[in-house]
C-alpha cells in the first residue's frame, strides 16, 4: 500500500491519492497500533517525501512533495494520539462528533446558539450540586467576599472530576479492543455497537473537561 | 554561474553571517575586512551611497539621521505595532505613510521599507560570498526565528527577492543552531535550544533521531532580547544624566548612540568582570561615569531575562516533557554569554548547557548544513533531515468574532487542514474570510494575516452552501490558503498577503534596482577588484626595479618581465576582468625570482615562493591583495 506513493520504476514521489490516514500507512482501520512502529514508519516515510530532499527534483515533483509530506505529517499527528485517533475513525464511519473545543464553546456564547450538550445521566446529580456551588462562589467574588470553605469543597470536586477525566481513557480503550476485535471478525453489529460505546465515552470525556474548565475559570476569575 | 553553491545567512538582529559547507564542514564567509560578523546596521552616506556593517556603524554616531540598526524588530510589523518599540529607537519614520502601509524608515532625506534595509544588508552577505567564490551566488537559506509569524517570514522572504537572492528555504534559528551542533556528534536523545539574541528569544525542544531532527516544540518571544538590556541601561544612564548635570540629553541622537555604544560595552564587560564603569564623553561637553557592579547588573536584568522562563515552560509543556527528560542544552545567541542567563538555563533545564560552540556563529553554520541538504547532500549530512514545527496556530474567524483554529501551533511543517463553513443569510453571495494567527480565543486579539472575500456564490437558503477552506503551511512556515464553495465549485485561490506586507509588485519594483543589475555589478566589481590588483603589483614591480635585487636578473628575465608589464598595463583599462587576471598572473608567474631575490635580501632566506606583491614587504595593508573598497549602488 505505501509503495503507491512512490513511483515503481524510479523510485519518485507521486501525487497523492486520495487515501485516509490509515490507509496512507498501510494500516488497518484499528485503533490498538504499535506507536513506536508508527513513528519509524513516518520517519522512513519523511526520509523519501519531505521537500528537503526533493528541492533539486522538477517543479511538479517539488509539488507533489509538499502535498504528501503535509499529509503524511497531518496522518502521523492525528494517529499517534489515542484521542484524535478515536476521533478520526469514528468521522471515517461516519459519526458527526459535537464541537466540543474551547473556541465551539465561545462561539455558541457569543453568537447565543444553543449547542448540544447532552449531560452523561450518571453525572447530572453531581453537575447540577457542582452548578449551585459554582453559582454561589460567582455571586461571593461579586460581593468581594471569600468563602475558603466552598473554594475547598468545589477544588476538591475539581480533583475529582480529573479523576474521572483520566478514566475515562481507560474506558475508552477497552472498546478499541472490542472495535478490533469485531474488525477482525467482520461483524458489522458489533463494529456499530463499539463505535456507539466509544461516541459516547468522548462525549462524556469532552464534557468533563469543559467542567473542569468551568471550574478553573471560576476558582481563577 | 554555480547554481548549486547554496549560501547559508543569519539575519541577526544586531549581526548577520554567511557561511557554506566547504568539504564535510560548514564555514563563515569572512567580509573584505576579515572578519565574519557584520554588523546588522545600514547607512546612506552624503552622496546618497549605501553603505551596510561596520562601515554604517559610524554613521550611528555621527550622523543617526543617517543609520539604521536592529531593523529585523520591525520586519512585517505595522505602525500601531511599533509605536511602544520606536519610543526607545531613534528611528523616524516617513512623514506620509498610509494606514496599513507598509512602514518606511527615513533615511537622510530618503524612505526604505524594513526589507529593503534587511535586502542591503543580505547583499552585502552576498558580496562577500560571491568574492570569496569568484562567483555569482543567487540562492540562499535564511534563519528567522522560530516564534516569527506569516508576516515577518513573508517580509524576510521578500527582503531575500529585493536583494537578488532566491530564498530556497527559511529556516527557524534554533533548529538551524540543532543542526550545527548535531553534525559531528550525531546524538540520540531530546535537545533543548535556548536562543536569547539581539533582539528575539526563542526555545525549541527537538527529538534526534538517526539523524533526523524533529522538533517536538518551540516557543519564543520576537521582541526581547540584548537590545532590552541595552535600552535599560541607556535609561538609567539618560536618567542619570538628567538628573547630576541637569541635562537631557534624550532627544539628541548623537548623544544617544555614544550612551549607547558605551552601554554595550560596559555590558559586554560584565560577563568577565565584577564589575565595570560606564563612561561617557557627551558630545556636548561634559563626562559622565558610573560604576556598576556584576550584582547590580544582575537585579537590574533579572525582569527581562525572566520573560524567557514562561515560553521555556510552555515549551516543555506542550513537548508533555519535564526538564529531567533533557538531556542537554545549547546556547545560542550573544546574550547567553551573560553569566546570569546561563545561571538562569541552568536552573530551568537542571543540567549545564553545552557551551563548546560559538553562540554567535552556530545559527549560520547550520543554516550552511541545510543548504547542503537542499541542494542535494554530502556525506556529512547523509541522512539528516530537519523536521520542524509552526510556532503559532492558525486559524479564521467565525462568527461571534472567535478564533477557529485549524492547524495547531507546533503542529510539524508542511502541514494542511480543511474546514467546512457555512452561509449565515438567505441568498449570501460573498463570504469573507478573515485569516488569524494566535493562540487567543477571540480574533481580536490574534495576529490578522489576510482578508479575502469568496464571492459569487449562487443564491442558496442559509447553511445550505459549503465553504471548503484549505490551509497549506509549506516547509518555510508561510501559509497558503485556498477556498471553494463546493456545491457551485466557486474557487477562490489567495496567496497570503499579509495585512503589513509588499504586494508582489511592489517587490518587484524594488528587485528592478538592484536585480537587473546584478549581474553587470558583479562583472564591474570584478573589473574593478583585478584592475586595483593590477596596481598594486605594478607598483611593487617599480619598487623592484629599485632594489639591489634588480641588478642580480639576466638580461633575458628583465627582458621577459618588461614584455608581461607592457601586456598587463595595455589591458588593465579595458573591461575584460579574466585577461588582467591572466596578465596578472603571468606577471606574478614572470617576477617570482624577483620576488625570491627580494625576499632573501628583507629577511632571510626561508621564505621562498612568494610571488612579487607579497614579496614587497615595504609600508602597505597585511592583506595578499590590498584592493581598494568596490562599492557602488
Amino acid at each position: 500500500m505505501r509503495a503507491a506513493h512512490f513511483c515503481h520504476a524510479c523510485g519518485k514521489v507521486q501525487p497523492p491519492l486520495p487515501v485516509n490516514y490509515f490507509a496512507f500507512f498501510g494500516m488497518p482501520r484499528k485503533l490498538n497500533i504499535d506507536v513506536a512502529r508508527l513513528e519509524q514508519e513516518f520517519y522512513e516515510l519523511s526520509r523519501k517525501l519531505h521537500p528537503d530532499l526533493n528541492a533539486r527534483a522538477e517543479k511538479r515533483e517539488q509539488e507533489w512533495s509538499l502535498e504528501q509530506s503535509s499529509l503524511l505529517n497531518d496522518a502521523y499527528r492525528t494517529l499517534k494520539d489515542s484521542i484524535k485517533r478515536t476521533e478520526y475513525l469514528l468521522r471515517l464511519e461516519g459519526v458527526e462528533l459535537e464541537e466540543q473545543s474551547k473556541s465551539a464553546t465561545e462561539q455558541a456564547r457569543a453568537t447565543g446558539e444553543i449547542k448540544k450538550q447532552v449531560v452523561p445521566p450518571d453525572l447530572l446529580e453531581e453537575v447540577f450540586d457542582l452548578n449551585m456551588q459554582l453559582e454561589g462562589l460567582r455571586a461571593h467574588k461579586k460581593l468581594g467576599e471569600d468563602d475558603p470553605a466552598l473554594i475547598e469543597e468545589v477544588g476538591r470536586q475539581k480533583l475529582e472530576l480529573e479523576q474521572k477525566y483520566e478514566a475515562q481513557l481507560d474506558e475508552l480503550k477497552g472498546y478499541w479492543n472490542e472495535w478490533d476485535k469485531a474488525v477482525d471478525a467482520g461483524d458489522e453489529a458489533d463494529q456499530r455497537q463499539a463505535r456507539d460505546k466509544m461516541v459516547d465515552a468522548l462525549n462524556r470525556r469532552n464534557y468533563i473537561r469543559n467542567l473542569v474548565r468551568t471550574v478553573e475559570e471560576v476558582l481563577e476569575d | 554561474m554555480n547554481s548549486d553553491r547554496i549560501v547559508g545567512i543569519d539575519l541577526g538582529t544586531t549581526n548577520s553571517l554567511v557561511a557554506f559547507m566547504q568539504g564535510e564542514r560548514p564555514v563563515v564567509i569572512p567580509g573584505e575586512d576579515g572578519v565574519n560578523l557584520v554588523p546588522s546596521v545600514v547607512a546612506l552616506d552624503e552622496n546618497d551611497q549605501v553603505l551596510v556593517g561596520n562601515a554604517a556603524r559610524e554613521y550611528l554616531i555621527e550622523t543617526p539621521e543617517r543609520a539604521v540598526y536592529s531593523i529585523k524588530r520591525l520586519m512585517g510589523r505595522g505602525v500601531e505595532d511599533i509605536r511602544e518599540e520606536l519610543k526607545l529607537f531613534p528611528f523616524q519614520l516617513a512623514e506620509d505613510l498610509q494606514a496599513g502601509e507598509v512602514i518606511r524608515i527615513k533615511l537622510g532625506d530618503k524612505t526604505f521599507t524594513p526589507p529593503e534595509i534587511s535586502a542591503f544588508i543580505l547583499r552585502q552577505l552576498k558580496r562577500n560570498a560571491e568574492r570569496f567564490f569568484n562567483a555569482p551566488v543567487s540562492q540562499a537559506v535564511i534563519t528567522v526565528p522560530a516564534y516569527f509569524n506569516d508576516a515577518q517570514r513573508q517580509a524576510t522572504k521578500d527582503a531575500g527577492r529585493i536583494a537578488g537572492l532566491e530564498v530556497l528555504r527559511l529556516v527557524n534559528e534554533p533548529t538551524a543552531a540543532s543542526l550545527a551542533y548535531g553534525l559531528d556528534k550525531r546524538p540520540n536523545g531530546i535537545v533543548a535550544v535556548y536562543d536569547l539574541g539581539g533582539g528575539t528569544f526563542d526555545v525549541s525542544i527537538l527529538k534526534l533521531h538517526d539523524g533526523i531532527f524533529e522538533v517536538v516544540a518551540t516557543n519564543g518571544d520576537t521582541h526581547l532580547g540584548g537590545d532590552d538590556i541595552d535600552n535599560l541601561l541607556i535609561r538609567i544612564a539618560l536618567d542619570d544624566i538628567r538628573g547630576d548635570m541637569n541635562l537631557d540629553v534624550s532627544r539628541n541622537g548623537e548623544a544617544v548612540a555614544t550612551i549607547r555604544k558605551a552601554v554595550i560595552e560596559a555590558k559586554i564587560r560584565l560577563s568577565e568582570d565584577s564589575s565595570t564603569t560606564i563612561e561617557i564623553d557627551l558630545p556636548s561637553g561634559g563626562h559622565y561615569a558610573r560604576k556598576i557592579t556584576r550584582d547590580q547588573f544582575e537585579q537590574l536584568i533579572q525582569p527581562i531575562i525572566d520573560r524567557t522562563v514562561g515560553p521555556c515552560k510552555q515549551a516543555l509543556k506542550d513537548a508533555g516533557l519535564n526538564p529531567a527528560q533533557i538531556d542537554e542544552v545549547v546556547l545560542v545567541g550573544g546574550s547567553t554569554r551573560i553569566p546570569k542567563v546561563r545561571a538562569l538555563v541552568e536552573e530551568l533545564f537542571q543540567r549545564k548547557p553545552h557551551t563548546d560552540l560559538n553562540p554567535d556563529e552556530v545559527v549560520v553554520l547550520g543554516a550552511a548544513v541545510q543548504a547542503n541538504i537542499l541542494s542535494g547532500g554530502s556525506e556529512a549530512t547523509e541522512n539528516m533531515l530537519l523536521l520542524d514545527v509552526t510556532p503559532l496556530s492558525l486559524g479564521i474567524e467565525v462568527a461571534g468574532g472567535v478564533t477557529d483554529k485549524i492547524i495547531l501551533r507546533n503542529s510539524t511543517i508542511p502541514a494542511s487542514a480543511t474546514q467546512h463553513y457555512t452561509t449565515q443569510v438567505d441568498g449570501q453571495a460573498n463570504v469573507a474570510i478573515h485569516v488569524l494567527q494566535g493562540e487567543r480565543e477571540l480574533a481580536k486579539d490574534c495576529r490578522s494575516l489576510a482578508r479575502f472575500d469568496l464571492k459569487g456564490i449562487p443564491p442558496m437558503p442559509a447553511g445550505i452552501p459549503r465553504v471548503e477552506v484549505k490551509f497549506l503551511i509549506d516547509a518555510n512556515g508561510i501559509l497558503h490558503v485556498s477556498a471553494r464553495e463546493q456545491r457551485s465549485g466557486k474557487k477562490a485561490e489567495i496567496e497570503v498577503q499579509p495585512s503589513y506586507g509588499l504586494t508582489d509588485e511592489q517587490v518587484e519594483s524594488m528587485i528592478l534596482d538592484s536585480f537587473d543589475a546584478a549581474e553587470e555589478d558583479f562583472r564591474q566589481r570584478q573589473v574593478i577588484e583585478a584592475r586595483n590588483e593590477a596596481g598594486t603589483i605594478l607598483a611593487a614591480l617599480d619598487k623592484g626595479r629599485k632594489s639591489p635585487a634588480w641588478g642580480q636578473l639576466t638580461t633575458d628575465e628583465k627582458k621577459k618581465i618588461s614584455k608581461l608589464e607592457k601586456a598587463l598595463n595595455e589591458v588593465k583599462g579595458e573591461d575584460d576582468y579574466q585577461a588582467i587576471r591572466t596578465a596578472i598572473d603571468a606577471l606574478n608567474q614572470g617576477t617570482m625570482r624577483l620576488a625570491e631575490l627580494m625576499m632573501d635580501r628583507a629577511v632571510s632566506s626561508v621564505l621562498k615562493g612568494k610571488t612579487m606583491d607579497q614579496a614587497d614587504l615595504g609600508e602597505g595593508p597585511e592583506a595578499p591583495h590590498p584592493v581598494a573598497k568596490a562599492e557602488f549602488e
